[in-house]
């Protein structure tokens, strides 16, 4: 499986090259962090400062792609405090007549506060999938990077060809095997393929390998630890930066995800907000109120993510590129 | 004791051990991915090949039954010239989308690591931000960006004396292609940054004292370089493209030239719920993960022999 291994290699550099570029690269605390005025005092006695005209056209550049990304998040916030009427008749980028409290609390209340409950089932389906697939990943990654055993690269190269299997393309099969044993149409239909999660193995094997030593793991069997033990008090300690990753992308990844539970879920009891939204979309011909509260539920929605995506992106390094230099 | 297996090679003792406790680990695992990967490929291609037929008078009768269908459902599949459109139409997506995004995701990138320090982290946020909105959401939220009437871009072109119409046969698979590019720049960028970090600051050193300029050192020292994260983001971006399925899903509503048949996904979707025709679907679903393996893999191979072609050169 040559291009799964190219693929690995793409994903995260071998620990040992890791290892060497950290320790070549100086600085410790990313370069982004730091005030700018100190890095730029820094550039300008090293001589490297760009010319202004190179910074104006630099930052000129990045404010036009800033407008394309934050237009329609802008748009949201600004028709969250529209009545439907609002929505249609005036200008779009602009407020008119905000009642932003008063018409959210119309979304949260309406039908018996089913928006609530669909807010309840993503968090759980996202929480408590995401926990589980990464203690799972956590077992199988470690196991694989610290056991030797016949078919140890086998196994890993089939996970790893999993990663390349588009989820939707299994996602039909996945219904007619779950409606075929009873489970489709329930939490657990969701839940379950949710708890699977390929990626999370391999990183947690490419961050296993690196960061929990042999020398380590020896000396706790000689102490008499049994190897559940040793993995829990040890392992998953000495995994947490990893952890921390795969559980939210894991939790992103769940969270995002709408072709599983459409072709899953009939109940709307256990729709996920995406899947509650969209069928409010749906009825909003008939009943145009629904327009309104589509768009301050899918503003409601967006919040944690956007929460979840300011810590998500301090960890992106650590996941990807560098997931396996530091402990 | 000793005969732990009848392995051609017999284990020793400390890797009977290992194995022993790597099984404990890795069984919770295996036996979900057995459940919601293997199990699934296997049951689709079993269903594939199945159809359903109808005994009694005229065929009207009640009783149905599967039967043996060999390849008839895949050539159905083929035939429906719905379905090759929608595959048509999403290769023609990824061709002119990926390209773009990649392109696009690998400005900024190469923008953000030359930019001062003071504006790095508000524009990463900027532009990672809409990852964190759903396909769905992105789809409901742009869909309103589209539609005449709500929309304030239709409104102002309509100012400035352009007739813009988003949703119309020509354009609305662009209008999705502005979706998924809105959606997944910023986290194809993230990825890119993180391997141009992962660069070592000397090389950059030594191009400078050689006289490079900033474009130079972008052209050849970094691009060559964040080679592999190009590599893994349009993989990443070929297998996403030809699930397209919530864009126009959300979308169809808005406009009439999306149909049932709009991409593979839909019309595998439409045909399992609408049409209740599980067999054609699952083969439909079977020919979508073919693709996807092969062009993945096409792409990840043609790469590779590139990247050995030019290392020798």
């Amino acid at each position: 499986m040559n291009e799964a291994n190219d693929l690995a290699g793409a994903v995260a550099s071998e620990p040992a090259d890791g290892a060497a570029s950290g320790q070549v690269r100086p600085e410790a605390v990313p370069p982004d962090d730091r005030p700018g005025a100190g890095r730029r005092a820094a550039r300008r006695r090293e001589g490297t400062e760009p010319p202004l005209r190179h910074r104006i056209i630099t930052v000129s550049l990045l404010t036009v792609a800033a407008i394309y990304f934050l237009t329609p998040v802008y748009w949201l916030v600004v028709s969250s405090t529209k009545s439907s009427s609002d929505l249609f008749g005036t200008f779009g980028f602009w407020f008119h007549d905000p009642h932003p409290l008063d018409y959210l609390h119309r979304v949260l209340t309406y039908d018996d506060g089913i928006y609530v409950r669909w807010f309840a089932n993503s968090l759980m389906y996202a929480g408590v999938g995401a926990l589980a697939a990464t203690l799972l990943s956590a077992a199988a990654g470690y196991a694989l990077a610290k056991f030797r055993f016949p078919g140890r690269e086998g196994i890993f190269n089939v996970i790893l060809a999993g990663v390349l299997i588009p989820g939707t393309a299994l996602a039909l099969p996945l219904y007619l095997l779950f409606s075929e044993i009873g489970l489709a149409n329930t939490y657990w239909a969701v839940l379950i393929p949710s708890i699977v999660s390929p990626f999370g193995v391999y990183l947690c094997r490419i961050y296993a390998a690196a960061a929990v030593p042999d020398s380590l793991l020896e000396a706790a069997r000689i102490d008499g630890a049994g190897e559940a033990r040793i993995f829990s008090t040890l392992g998953l300690r000495l995994m947490t930066p990893a952890l921390v990753t795969v559980f939210l992308f894991q939790f992103v990844h769940i969270w995002n995800n709408f072709f599983l539970p459409l072709v899953m879920l009939s109940d709307s009891d256990l729709y996920p907000i995406q899947l509650g939204l969209t069928s409010w979309q749906g009825y909003a011909d008939r009943q145009p109120e629904l327009y309104q509260y589509t768009v301050g539920g899918a503003f409601l929605s967006v919040l944690p993510l956007m929460v979840l995506m300011g810590v998500l992106q301090r960890y992106w390094r650590t996941g990807l590129t560098e997931g396996s230099v530091k402990a | 004791m000793r005969r732990v297996s009848k392995a051609p090679r017999r284990l020793t003792r400390t890797e009977a051990r290992s194995a022993r406790a790597a099984s404990g680990f890795l069984l919770p695992f295996l036996a979900l991915f057995l459940l919601c990967f293997i199990a699934p490929i296997g049951y689709a291609l079993y269903e594939s090949l199945l159809k359903v037929e109808r005994t009694g008078p005229l065929g009207l009768g009640g009783e149905t039954k599967q039967v043996w269908a060999g390849l008839s459902n895949y050539a159905h599949a083929l035939e429906d010239d719905r379905f090759t459109a929608g595959f048509g139409r999403v290769l023609l997506f990824g061709a002119v989308q990926i390209p773009l995004m990649i392109a696009f995701a690998t400005a900024l990138a190469l923008l953000l690591d030359a930019a001062s320090a003071r504006w790095v982290g508000f524009f990463r946020t900027a532009f990672f931000l809409p990852y964190g909105v759903p396909g769905v959401i992105a789809s409901i939220l742009w869909g309103f960006l589209y539609v005449p009437g709500i929309s304030p871009l239709v409104e102002m072109a309509d100012s400035m004396g352009w007739d813009v119409d988003f949703l119309g046969r020509g354009a609305v698979l662009w209008s999705i292609a502005n979706i998924v590019t809105w959606q997944f720049t910023g986290y194809n960028m993230l990825v890119l940054i993180a391997q141009l970090k992962a660069v070592p600051g000397e090389l950059y050193e030594a191009a400078r004292i050689d006289g490079a300029n900033a474009w130079q050192v972008a052209r050849h020292i970094k691009l060559p370089l964040i080679r592999p994260a190009l590599v893994l983001t349009t993989v990443f971006s070929l297998i996403g493209t030809l699930q397209l399925f919530a864009e126009p899903k959300v979308l169809k509503p808005l406009s009439n030239s999306i149909d049932s048949g709009y991409t593979p996904n839909l019309a595998a979707y439409n045909e399992a719920f609408t049409s209740n025709n599980q067999h054609i679907a699952a083969a439909e679903a079977v020919l979508l993960a073919l693709v996807a393996c092969v062009l993945s893999f096409g792409f990840l191979r043609l790469v590779g022999q590139r990247g050995k072609d030019g290392d020798n050169g």
